[in-house]
């Protein structure tokens, strides 16, 4: 293969792997935003749900002499749902029980998670007796098991490549078609399920239609007999389950099962908010949202002669991107891309 | 059951003066810090094994300890202040601006540009703060202008076009700090004008002044302690912001015209206000106070630049100037109980060898508690036994 196909094939597998982390953290997003509530929270149930996965998996790690990846995985996936509803519980008790403004309530549970997952991450092989970097080699590699399907059929097809073209041609293919779809962990295809799924629910069902009831207009949906509170806060809660997903994603795969105090998480978490709106709040349009926002991201890489300042021009596409689709969306007011009606706004029964 | 409602008086003050209400409210809030004080005790006995009570005279004692660390606190106080001072209308104007973060990095990078470029020219110390303070407003002010001026005409939401261009702006920093970088290749802008000094706050009274002073008089330890300190203009002039926002917003016509337009624009435009106008306007201002933020940040206290320079005041200052009700003077309580804290936490932190981190926990923890007691300030909740259940049916 020519170097531009494989610097096109390395870009897209870079920009699907780092698109899954928003991708989760936007799905749960969009979930919440469905009932009304803009969570600014979302960086911060990423980190809880991060860390929560990482203690999980790392006390199990520490407990047994030989640990089983795929045990450490399903400790890590319930440390990182009960972290991260934790967080969507904190946030929908004070906004949704106790009305408190959505915006500073989450950026409040952005503050809570930053701290708890990075004292945490820096300090918790410290508390637990040991020293150096936290690390979780046997559950990471139960995430990151890259499952190359098709890998017999290309050495079969590679193996006869030399002597007719065609298979040559064919094996080239096949190697890229592995690469570009086959190559990641599992939780890339969870998240496009959950992706689908999620659009499905919203939109084909009647709970869904209920949900986007509750965020267009609690008193109306209140009136038609929907029980108003527990949509929203079933919606914050899963929302936040899934967002954390992202979290785990990121912390086991991306960075193999480690912990760095870097503050990406969060960066991270803002561009999940901001694909939200690229995507209009239509769980179909993040996914290929997600990928082009890391395609965006990292395309400085793939640029020749950039000084190290524009590079970091290049990185401010994705938010540049989201402030035109925002200017966009308000400009031409098409009433299927607008937020749902009553995002921001706490709804008490007996207000006129 | 249980009945809630939204409460028009405290019933022990049923008809009685406003203030005794307003007392009543200030009492459940204190109460909620009290409550959140006892939990934060409870989490860190946790992690230290440490008497709770010993732990926070530590913190009072990283904090308040000497005159230098209560300068400090003084310096952080005054810029977490400043920012939410500045974010004060816009929120009252029901304006989410979530962009004071990038807004204080702007003015911080013009700050340091005017330091970087003019420090060289021998151009007298007071007018090159003035100049540096001119820039680093002009440049707050235009990150603001900007989603005003699209929300003013296309109504485009606002909360979020300012959340980006916080990162715009986090990466604006970046762009330029490869090229001040100092020394190179360290990827960071150094100390600016280490040797000269130029553009750094001055303090009142040098070190040479200070020493002529008759040692044994009265005056010579306060004046060492507060006009030989360098933070003093940091405090001056947020201050005067202080002072010149309270009056503006409380008794100008431009505060009472944010007043109606946060309350309801159509009110706003049947009242024959021009609510763009006031939009525009009102985040020029907002913005340009966070860029002079980014001055006192950049030429007051830190004399460098990174994309860490605002390090999440924007975002804490949103929560306080939301807390404080748009009055500056209890955002000048809430953020000095805010840096006392994270001042305290990280003193805690270094003391017991754990992560700084554990301030965020703690800053967290009270600021939920908080949000959570306005509940109880603004709704009431009545216990109505079994006749209300017999109404329900």
């Amino acid at each position: 293969m020519s170097t531009t196909v494989i610097q096109i094939i390395t870009l897209i597998t870079t920009a699907i792997s780092f698109g899954t982390v928003i991708l989760f953290g936007s799905l749960g997003e969009i979930l919440t935003e469905k009932s009304g509530h803009l969570n600014l929270g979302v960086p911060g149930i990423m980190y809880l749900g991060g860390i929560g996965g990482l203690i999980g998996s790392f006390l199990y790690e520490n407990a047994s002499a030989s640990p089983v990846p795929f045990v450490g995985m399903l400790v890590a996936l319930a440390g990182t749902l009960i972290c991260s509803v934790l967080g969507g519980l904190i946030y929908s008790f004070l906004t949704v029980t106790l009305r408190a403004n959505q915006n500073v309530t989450g950026l409040t549970l952005t503050i809570l998670g930053s701290g708890v997952a990075n004292f945490f991450g820096g300090s918790l092989s410290k508390l637990a007796g040991g020293v150096g970097q936290i690390s979780v080699p046997a559950t990471s590699s139960a995430f990151c098991a890259t499952q190359k399907l098709s890998d017999a059929l290309v050495a079969l097809v590679s193996k006869g490549a030399s002597s007719s073209g065609f298979l040559r041609v064919l094996g080239g293919v096949l190697d890229g078609f592995d690469k570009v779809f086959l190559s990641y962990g599992f939780m890339v295809y969870v998240a496009v399920i959950i992706a689908i799924l999620l659009s499905l629910f919203i939109n084909r069902t009647s709970k869904g239609l209920n949900l986007r009831a509750v965020g267009e207009n609690p008193a109306t949906a209140d009136a038609a007999g929907i029980n108003v509170i527990r949509y929203k806060y079933l919606a914050t809660c899963t929302g936040a389950a899934i967002s954390g997903l992202g979290g785990l994603y990121y912390v086991m795969d991306y960075i193999n099962g480690t912990w760095a105090n870097d503050g990406n998480i969060e960066a991270l978490g803002w561009l999940a908010v901001a694909l939200v709106i690229f995507a209009t709040w239509k769980p179909l349009r993040s996914i290929w949202g997600a990928y082009l926002f890391g395609a965006l991201y990292w395309l400085y890489n793939y640029i020749p002669g950039l000084t190290r300042s524009m590079q970091e021009v290049f990185k401010m596409l994705p938010y540049a991107v989201t402030i035109i689709v925002l200017i966009m969306v308000s400009l031409r007011h098409k009433k299927e891309d607008l937020p749902p009606s009553s995002l921001g706004l706490s709804y008490f029964r007996e207000d006129r | 059951m249980i009945h809630i409602s939204k409460r028009v008086d405290f019933t022990l003050f049923k008809g009685k003066a406003a203030w005794m209400n307003r007392f009543i409210g200030w009492g459940i809030r204190l109460l909620a810090v009290a409550l959140s004080l006892v939990v934060c005790g409870v989490l860190i006995y946790a992690l230290t094994k440490l008497n709770p009570v010993k732990v926070y005279a530590v913190m009072a004692n990283g904090v308040f300890g000497t005159t230098r660390r209560v300068w400090a606190w003084l310096r952080d106080l005054a810029l977490l202040l400043c920012i939410s001072v500045g974010l004060a209308p816009a929120f009252k104007m029901r304006f989410w601006n979530i962009g004071a973060e990038g807004q204080v990095l702007v003015g911080g990078i013009a700050t340091a540009a005017c330091m970087i470029y003019m420090g060289g020219m021998n151009i007298p110390t007071p007018l090159l703060l003035l100049i540096m303070a001119a820039t680093s407003i002009v440049a707050g002010a235009i990150w603001g202008i900007i989603p005003a001026l699209f929300k003013a005409r296309w109504n485009t939401n606002e909360t979020l076009f300012t959340l980006m261009m916080n990162y715009i702006a986090i990466q604006l920093t970046s762009y330029f700090i490869p090229k001040w970088e100092h020394p190179k290749g360290s990827n960071t802008v150094g100390l600016i004008n280490a040797g000269t000094q130029a553009g750094w706050f001055p303090s009142f009274m040098s070190k040479e002044a200070l020493a002529k002073l008759d040692p044994n008089a009265w005056y010579t330890g306060l004046l060492k302690n507060t006009v030989g300190q360098p933070y003093l203009l940091n405090v001056l002039i947020v201050i005067a912001i202080v002072l010149f926002m309270f009056f503006y917003l409380k008794k100008s016509k431009h505060g009472y015209e944010i007043a109606v337009v946060g309350q309801s624009e159509n009110t706003a435009r049947y009242a024959a206000m021009n609510v763009k106008k006031v939009i525009v306007r009102t985040m020029t201002l907002s913005g340009a106070i966070c860029g002079l933020g980014g001055f006192l940040a950049v030429a007051g206290a830190d004399h460098t630049i990174s994309a860490a320079t605002a390090g999440g005041r924007g975002f804490v200052a949103i929560i306080v100037a939301w807390l404080a009700k748009f009055n500056t003077f209890v955002m000048i309580l809430i953020s000095a109980v805010l840096v006392f804290l994270e001042k305290g936490a990280i003193a805690i932190a270094s003391e017991f060898s754990l992560s700084n981190d554990v301030s965020h926990i703690i800053k967290g923890i009270i600021l939920f508690f908080i949000l959570g007691s306005e509940f109880f300030i603004n709704y009431q909740i009545k216990f109505t036994g079994k006749s209300g259940r017999r109404a329900d049916k």
